[in-house]
């Protein structure tokens, strides 16, 4: 007799934990085939509320890492997937993919990851500057993370979109808490497993399923939310995220990308969800070898 | 001095104790020595920046006839040389009383400032005028005596009539640290003064840096000091603006801690009308009117008195002067 | 004989700025493609010296259509001339600004003094020398963006709506004319209306120096004719510095559509002196943090955190040097805190020392005289205060300090960071290793340590949270004026 199969129950990610939603709402999305995908969590208002509470607490350790700990992370989550990566492969088929073309989009994911893991002690050194200022001080300006940044994740990806928002997050310190594609919902949850055994610390990264149009506003709203970033191209959905962005200043980014191509990432996507800092000292000009003593 | 009060005396407080006499004897409340290895710190920079908000100040009109003729008061009229003689002393005590006697009305320099040797000779020629006799001593300029003969150096300038000693500091023991050897040395003067003001010359320019200048500025006037001055204007850079301006916030915050007033005096390098000016102007602004005499406040320089008399003059007839008009002694 | 001993009580004579030599007309029309056109309204509002309220010159009220106007000037010089032009031109017809500026430099510190009550002192040395460097220092860019952005290509926006503020009105001009300029973007600039003199007077420069018609224009007005800026559809960029509260309206007005910002709004800087600090210098940079152009300033350091252990000295040093301050005449060279920009703001500084007074703070004002007319307030400070106070919360944009104390350097951190602006800071200690600590740790986008309200074109300025968005000055200030291909 054949063995019964154990199915896998989909549940959300919020401080390093995975409850399901406190709401006790499911939706089961379908393949283009008509098949079940699964019963998925129908996150809450509240789901997005307790989600931010855990980025923030996550933030001031996760921004405080040195640069050189945050890339080994990165590099680490890489490899969890590398390792994981026949079970993306199922689940992107399952989800409507061909086989080639699930493969090239979880070896995207990783390569993507590996691309990130780089940036996090570079980003200081490039995009950061020693400003010759006219008068008797050193000066120099360097990024520091924004803070408790929304994703809005691609919809029309599973596993590359969601990743690609991530992982720039993350590396430049900042924490976040990141809706995943409604209809393409299991690499998310699968993805949040991988965090989970990479050494990222508990709330750096959360994770809900459910509607995007219903999370959208309590997370754009939210005065502890520093950053929104949209994937999609739907005008109208970006116009709301900017005017319930302007209560408290979020910076709104939108990034309409096909997240497969491989110039759909850079410095600036981490960068962009970064402040800039500068600081000012006095240089002294000790002894009486200067005119001005 | 034996071992035992040697040994007590290198521990700031008991440093304190032996001399806290003298400070009841200025009519203040008692106070405790602190550790000058702690006096506070100074960041150059800043002090560069208040500085020039003080020479940016525009001093016209009656204002700068007040403060030239201030300035004129406040004068230590110096001459010290290897050469100078009861001749050159004698000619400078004249000039010293009479500026410029076309104009009359003008005020006349504080004090003379003479070399030990010279002092007698200085007191008979300015007799009568209400000039001081000031006279450097403790092996000035250099200070590298051992300190008997610094108290007969300065002895011998008392006696022979000076109302105000300049002394030098070790300057070599204070970069070694040794800062209780520096109060003590000056400590022992103070009482050899007696009755005379004592001025401790710091010599800033040895010193070098702005947190060492507070440091002696400190050590100098916990240990009795009338007047702090910066330099003996044989080392460069002397009386700068940041210099005194760090002196003056010392003399601020010692009388706010100890109710006793000292004065200042800035030395070296104010040759011109419009340095001392910008010297007043942070006199006024740091401490207040009650420096604004010559009991509080002077200058060390030989050639300043000429360019004041001549902006005087200049303000009086509108007209530019020449120098050829101003005698030289 | 000679009197002895004289001792006086030195008061030092007027000193003021001659106020000859400088060329003001009796009335300005709108600077809209390279001529002076009459408002279409017809209108003209009075600038006037709030040192002494005295009118100064009438300026010309845009509307839309002047508005509209002048964005049409600029889309023509845009499409036709100002992008086609080589860099390297363009960067020559910058430099030309920045030395014209220079050669009538005390024409422009005059004026502003006259426009804005701000000290001569102050215009002189800060203002006006800031504001032609920054266009020198971009000036120099315009031909090595590539250098700028690597591994990005980028083209200019089109047109730039820039809308500034009173408090520093031509360095404000400069710093968004200069990058806007640089980046091969034309300008559309309107200066706040208690203030317009000198934007104006650089308009007459622009004029001089030969830039193309309709590459920067000048439209004078109110409160309308920005928001007539911030609709027009055809502007490409908003640049807006002033208030959050406008901002955010700003920020409303233009979501959904394609217009760039960039926002550099309000403040309520923190500045921090730890016990080991420099304390006299401290001092100097309280009073340069918070009375600095009489606090109008949105980095101002308006809240003093002072470590126990010293704060009674610190108080009664910062008390000591609040009274050698001189109040008065903006134009007198000895001045250092002048007239308050207008009788508006006055007012709001006013309603902000009673409530201060109500919620039980304990004030103490500067012990000098004001003159009797003109817009006036002694340098404040209030201590017996709490972070849930509303004059430590709120932004008063005037001579106004708050003074709170605390025991350990993670408290004053938790407390400077308790707050939805994160503009600047200040950090004042001797010890290194806890600079970077404090530096770090506090949500600011400028930071000074051992100094304050220092300023330099190469140097980038703009916050975090609700001090906006965006960065002006330096290399990071060209961003705001370019896309990325």
């Amino acid at each position: 007799m054949a063995r019964l199969e154990v199915l896998k129950t989909y549940k959300i990610y919020i401080g390093g934990a995975f409850p399901r939603t406190e709401s006790g709402r499911y939706y089961t999305p379908k393949n283009t085939k008509g098949e079940a995908l699964g019963n998925v969590c129908l996150s809450s208002r509240k789901d997005v509320r307790n989600a931010v509470v855990a980025a923030r607490k996550a933030f001031g350790g996760w921004s405080e890492r040195a640069a050189f700990n945050r890339g080994q992370i990165l590099y680490r989550i890489g490899e969890m997937l590398e390792g994981r990566k026949a079970q993306f492969v199922e689940e992107l088929q399952l989800q409507g993919a061909t086989t080639a073309k699930a493969e090239k989009e979880v070896n995207a994911a990783i390569d993507r990851l590996v691309y990130y893991a780089g940036w996090c002690d570079k980003v200081s050194q490039v995009s950061g500057s020693v400003n010759p200022v006219a008068s008797s001080h050193f000066n120099f300006s360097v990024n520091e993370p924004t803070g408790v940044v929304g994703i809005l994740a691609d919809q029309s990806t599973s596993l590359i979109g969601l990743v690609s928002q991530i992982a720039p997050v993350i590396a430049g310190g900042s924490t976040c808490v990141c809706i995943a594609s409604e209809d393409l919902p299991l690499c998310a949850i699968t993805f949040a497993e991988v965090l989970n055994s990479s050494d990222v610390p508990g709330g750096v990264v959360n994770i809900l399923t459910g509607s995007p149009d219903e999370m959208m506003k309590p997370m754009a709203t939210h005065m502890d939310v520093n950053a929104i970033v949209y994937a999609g191209k739907d005008a109208t959905m970006l116009n709301s995220i900017q005017e319930f962005a302007v209560e408290n200043l979020k910076r709104v980014r939108n990034y309409p990308q096909d997240w497969m191509d491989s110039g759909a990432q850079g410095l600036h996507y981490i960068t962009d969800l970064m402040e800039l800092k500068t600081t000012w000292h006095p240089i002294e000009n000790i002894g009486g070898a200067t005119s001005s003593y | 001095m034996n071992f035992t009060e040697a040994f007590l005396r290198s521990i700031p407080i008991f440093v304190g104790i032996n001399y806290q006499s003298m400070a009841k004897k200025k009519g203040s409340a008692t106070y405790s020595i602190p550790d000058f290895s702690q006096s506070p710190r100074i960041d150059k920079v800043g002090v560069e920046e208040r500085v020039s908000r003080f020479q940016k100040r525009s001093i016209k009109n009656e204002a700068k006839m007040q403060g030239l003729r201030m300035a004129l008061n406040m004068i230590d009229l110096t001459t010290l040389e290897g050469k100078d003689t009861p001749g050159k002393v004698k000619q400078m005590c004249f000039k010293a009383a009479h500026l410029h006697d076309v104009h009359p009305g003008l005020p006349t320099v504080a004090a003379v400032c003479v070399y030990p040797s010279m002092v007698a000779t200085a007191k008979k020629e300015v007799e009568g005028t209400g000039i001081k006799v000031a006279s450097v001593s403790t092996a000035f300029p250099s200070g590298q005596a051992p300190l008997e003969v610094k108290l007969i150096d300065t002895k011998f300038a008392v006696d022979a009539g000076a109302d105000e000693i300049d002394m030098v500091i070790s300057r070599g023991r204070f970069l070694s640290g040794e800062y209780n050897f520096v109060f003590d040395e000056i400590a022992t003067i103070k009482e050899a003064c007696g009755k005379a003001r004592l001025k401790v010359i710091l010599e800033t320019g040895e010193l070098v840096t702005l947190d060492n200048v507070r440091r002696a500025s400190d050590i100098a006037m916990y240990a009795g000091a009338d007047f702090i001055k910066t330099s003996t204007g044989k080392i460069q850079p002397a009386a700068t603006m940041q210099v005194t301006y760090t002196m003056l916030e010392a003399i601020r915050d010692f009388k706010l801690k100890t109710g006793i007033q000292v004065g200042m005096k800035p030395a070296g390098g104010i040759s011109n009308s419009k340095l001392a000016l910008h010297n007043l102007v942070m006199v006024n602004e740091v401490l207040g009117s009650d420096w604004l005499s010559n009991e509080w406040f002077r200058f060390g320089a030989s050639s300043l008195a000429n360019d004041v008399l001549m902006q005087i003059m200049k303000l009086e007839t509108g007209v530019y002067q020449s120098s050829d008009y101003f005698s030289i002694d | 004989m000679a009197k002895k001993n004289e001792k006086i009580n030195w008061e030092y004579a007027p000193a003021p700025e001659s106020t000859g030599h400088i060329n003001l007309k009796e009335q300005y029309d709108l600077f809209i493609d390279g001529k002076w056109v009459k408002p279409n309204s017809g209108k003209y509002f009075e600038s006037t010296n709030p040192a002494n309220k005295k009118k100064l010159a009438s300026v010309a009220h845009a509307n839309e259509k002047d508005v509209d106007k002048a964005v049409k000037a600029a889309r023509k010089a845009y499409d036709n001339v100002w992008s086609k032009m080589a860099p390297s031109e363009r960067a020559k017809y910058i430099y030309r600004i920045a030395r014209l500026m220079q050669e009538r430099a005390r024409e422009f510190a005059v004026i502003e003094s006259l426009d804005a009550g701000k000290v001569i002192r102050e215009s002189r040395d800060v203002d006006v020398p800031l504001a032609c460097n920054h266009f020198f220092y971009y000036a120099g860019w315009a031909d090595k963006l590539e250098y700028a952005f690597p591994n990005r290509e980028v083209s200019s926006l089109g047109v730039a709506g820039q809308i500034i503020p009173w408090n520093f009105p031509l360095l404000m001009a400069a710093w968004k004319i200069a990058p806007a300029l640089a980046t091969g973007n034309t300008v559309v600039l309107k200066p706040a209306e208690t203030t317009s003199l000198t934007a104006l007077k650089l308009a007459e420069i622009i004029e001089e120096s030969g830039l193309p018609a309709g590459v920067v224009n000048i439209v004078t007005g109110y409160g309308d004719t920005g928001a007539a800026i911030v609709n027009h559809k055809d502007v490409d960029k908003i640049a807006f510095t002033g208030s959050t509260a406008v901002g955010k309206i700003i920020q409303k007005a233009i979501a959904g559509t394609h217009k760039k910002a960039t926002l550099e709004l309000g403040g309520k800087s923190a500045n921090i002196i730890l016990e080991d600090a420099p304390l006299d210098q401290a001092v100097e940079g309280i009073v340069n943090g918070i009375f600095f152009n009489q606090g109008h300033v949105c980095c101002a350091g308006s809240r003093l955190f002072v470590q126990e252990s010293v704060a009674d000295q610190v108080i009664e040093k910062l008390k000591h040097r609040m009274n050698s301050l001189i109040v008065g005449d903006p134009m007198d060279k000895n001045t250092d805190v002048g007239a308050i920009n207008s009788k508006e703001q006055l007012d709001v500084i006013n309603s902000y020392l009673k409530i201060g007074q109500a919620e039980g703070a304990i004030m103490y004002q500067a012990d000098c005289s004001v003159p009797s007319s003109g817009y006036y307030c002694r340098p404040t400070l209030f201590t017996g205060v709490a972070q849930s106070s509303r004059i430590v919360q709120e932004e008063i944009f005037g001579p106004v300090l708050t003074i709170q104390t605390f025991r350990t350097v993670d408290e004053v951190i938790q407390k400077a960071n308790n707050t939805p602006y994160g503009l600047a800071a200040g950090v004042w200690t001797d010890k290194g290793s806890r600079i970077f600590n404090l530096t770090t740790k506090l949500r600011a986008g400028v930071v000074w340590a051992n100094t304050y309200n220092k300023f330099d074109p190469t140097s980038p300025f703009g916050g975090y949270k609700e001090s906006g968005f965006g960065r002006e000055g330096g290399l990071h200030g060209l961003e705001a004026y370019v896309k990325f291909n």
